[in-house]
């Protein structure tokens, strides 16, 4: 699946965009969150305290109950200051 | 009609376009979001820059728009939003809305400015003569797009 960062989470992990093959354990996006933070230090700085992240699945406001599926497009993001 | 762009827009001009031919207008109402400098809030301003979630972006306006045209009679609407590097007094997004009578086009120009600060996907990232940050959401953007009774269909 692939996964999208904006502003300073994007900041933090280094990169805007990455491709990545969680195991079939993880089918949430809160799930996904854990899991993308054990994989390198800045994943785990970027992801540090979820509670102030946002995420969308296929360009759409999700929860992080939500369930997400291969071919899914999964972003992770601050919350937005538009406007 | 929603637009997101990292050009300029001229205001007069786009609300000229936008009543073409719409006779049964009443009233317009329009708001015009600008790059300040407030002197009294931090470090002098010298910057402010706009990233976006192409694909997302125009999506979450183009449902907000329909949203307010659900929710009030409208003639016309439209939403400009830039992205990209501006400077303190350029213009970032303008809303406007149209309608028989004022009312209709006055609240729903507001709804669509308060429901867009929370839902669009657009990060402001400011600066400022001592670096660069990026800027915090506000509790009352929260505050101010929850009087509208958020639902979930565009949430």
């Amino acid at each position: 699946m692939e996964v999208l960062y904006f502003a300073w989470v994007r900041d933090r992990v280094g990169t805007g965009r990455e491709h990545v093959n969680p195991p079939d354990t993880v089918t949430t996006v809160g799930e996904l969150a854990l899991w993308l933070a054990t994989q390198s230090r800045e994943h785990a700085e970027a992801f540090r305290d979820c509670d102030v992240l946002r995420a969308a699945v296929n360009q759409e406001h999700v929860s992080f109950g939500h369930p997400i599926a291969a071919g899914d497009e999964i972003a992770f993001f601050p919350p937005m200051t538009g406007g | 009609m929603i637009r997101v762009q990292g050009d300029d827009f001229e205001p007069g001009a786009e609300i000229d376009r936008l009543l073409d031919g719409h006779t049964a207008v009443g009233g317009v109402a329009s708001f015009i979001g600008v790059v300040r400098d407030d002197p009294e809030h931090g470090p002098a301003l010298r910057a402010m820059t706009l990233e976006h979630y192409p694909g997302m972006t125009e999506r979450m306006l183009a449902a907000i728009e329909q949203e307010a045209n659900h929710r009030w009679d409208l003639c016309a609407s439209l939403i400009v939003h830039r992205y990209g590097r501006m400077v303190p007094g350029d213009r970032i997004v303008l809303v406007v809305t149209a309608a028989r009578h004022r009312q209709a086009a006055l609240e729903s120009c507001q709804f669509l400015i308060d429901w867009l600060k929370t839902k669009a996907p657009f990060w402001k990232r400011e600066e400022t003569e001592d670096g660069e940050r990026w800027v915090q959401a506000q509790a009352r953007d929260d505050v101010a797009a929850a009087k509208w009774q958020i639902e979930p269909s565009v949430d």
